[in-house]
């Protein structure tokens, strides 16, 4: 059974988004990495690169497969995971903290209010995995 | 899991890729190949009507013995790459991919002409499991009273593993020593789960269950070609660097003119080894430049998860095919460098 914090939000794409005051912290969901297998690669954008919501920041590799990932919120990049550059496989041993992506200064903070919930996204990926 | 060829296969098992490689480099693993096709061959002329249709020399073969080939168009490119194993002088037994038994056996009965054998596919009466690895003679040593050790790598015995009778093969597509053992299809999940016993799975130096993914990965670092990728119809054996299976003297063979014609004027292109040097991983199908220009296709690019190098296979024009050339690949619209190296990427040690 895949882990699914509380406190975060979440989008159908399966990311996960932490808002810390005006920003946003996205990252994979334990679904999402468990689905794509060891991950050996990840490519990140730059601080100050500037995203619509939705839009793809970069994408995530595993030994078989690559996947983009998407900004569920709207903003200008304040600072990437440097980390993940060596380490790629926290992604599968932590994705929710030491595995966090990008952080973003969101342009609308109120964006994150339409993502889903814990609850809301478990029964997402229950149903799309039936 | 995933469709393949129409067999519905997992492509890892719980372990994951990179633990499956690197297990069964270091110990073991264990493959459930059963979608692999068997064709049967049987009678007088078994021997000449494969070398009508193959490009190695069957009759260079004796009884026990396995050799890797293919099935040549008259162009000289491959319809399929195979196994021949000698069961008796009128006896063949061919073993193709699964996702091309169909095409074979209609090209197979296509080009029978007369000769006196008789053909089945058998591919439905055969599992096949692939045990690989260092430990691989050990763990099967356990199930049989076979003596393993007295097997030449790319010969086979017949013999019973766990009372269960069939073909006893040291072959494989790893890089690694180990065994493919084929048997009565319905005894597939009783020897899979005895394999699996006799190697202690679970344990952490114990064989573990190897999915597709690994598959590819391994047969990718020991440099093997893939069918639907390094090779296919529209590629000949001489631009895969598969000269060594083409036997143009042995007498003549389906594509032995064009293959004789290309040897004697020189292949335009070439399939070369790559390893990546920078950040970045190619894959399948992207585009392989050379200063500035595209001039070739990556054919099968991945992470090496032993080596921990990303490396690939792909075709170049024959003047830039040498080691130590510098090439670009379009990884989604980033040029990423990397360089032309020698196959095979992975050695195992003697």
């Amino acid at each position: 059974m895949a882990n699914v914090p509380e406190d975060l939000h979440y989008s159908k794409d399966h990311e996960w988004v932490r808002v810390e005051g005006g920003e946003a912290i996205i990252g994979i969901t334990d679904y999402a990495q468990n689905s794509l297998g060891d991950v050996v690669y990840v490519e990140l954008p730059k601080a100050g690169d500037e995203f619509a919501a939705n839009e793809s920041f970069g994408s995530v590799e595993s030994v078989k497969a690559v996947s983009e990932v998407f900004t569920p919120v709207a903003g200008v990049v304040a600072k990437i995971n440097e980390a993940l550059a060596d380490e790629p496989e926290v992604v599968n041993s932590d994705p929710y903290n030491e595995g966090w992506m990008i952080r973003i200064k969101m342009a609308n903070p109120g964006e994150v209010d339409s993502l889903l919930t814990a609850a809301e996204y478990e029964d997402f990926t229950k149903a799309e995995s039936e | 899991m995933v469709d393949f060829g129409g067999w519905d296969m997992p492509v890892q098992y719980p372990a994951g890729t990179i633990k499956e490689h690197l297990r069964t480099r270091t110990h073991a693993g264990l493959f459930d190949v059963s979608h692999m096709g068997e064709i049967d061959v049987k009678g007088a002329d078994a021997i000449a009507f494969v070398n009508k249709l193959t490009s190695n020399d069957v009759g260079k073969l004796v009884d026990g013995q396995a050799q890797y080939t293919a099935l040549t168009t008259p162009k000289g490119t491959v319809v399929d790459d195979l196994l021949v194993y000698r069961l008796a002088p009128d006896h063949l037994l061919l073993v193709v991919n699964a996702g091309t038994t169909d095409k074979d056996w209609d090209w197979i009965k296509a080009n029978h002409a007369g000769e006196a054998v008789e053909l089945n596919n058998v591919s439905s009466e055969y599992c096949q499991l692939a045990l690989q690895g260092p430990d691989a003679q050990k763990i099967l040593q356990a199930l049989t009273d076979v003596p393993l050790s007295e097997i030449k790598y790319y010969h086979f015995t017949h013999g019973t593993v766990d009372g269960v009778a069939g073909i006893i093969s040291r072959t494989g597509y790893t890089g690694e020593d180990g065994f493919e053992v084929y048997a009565p299809a319905n005894q597939a999940e009783q020897l899979w789960n005895k394999i699996l016993d006799a190697g202690e799975t679970g344990t952490p130096t114990g064989v573990l269950p190897c999915g597709l993914a690994a598959r590819n990965t391994l047969r990718l670092e020991a440099g093997l070609a893939l069918y639907g990728h390094e090779i296919d119809e529209t590629t000949t054996l001489l631009e895969a660097n598969l000269g060594w299976i083409c036997k143009l003297d042995k007498g003549d063979f389906i594509g032995r003119e064009a293959l004789a014609r290309q040897k004697a004027e020189g292949v335009q292109r070439k399939l070369v080894g790559f390893e990546v040097t920078e950040r970045g991983i190619a894959r399948d199908d992207q585009e392989v430049l050379i200063d500035e220009e595209r001039v070739g296709k990556v054919t099968s690019g991945s992470p090496a998860p032993f080596l921990k190098k990303n490396i690939g296979f792909a075709y170049v024009p024959v003047g830039y095919a040498n080691a130590g050339q510098e090439i670009q690949i379009d990884v989604r619209g980033r040029l990423v460098c990397a360089q032309i190296v020698k196959p095979p990427f992975y050695k195992r040690p003697k």
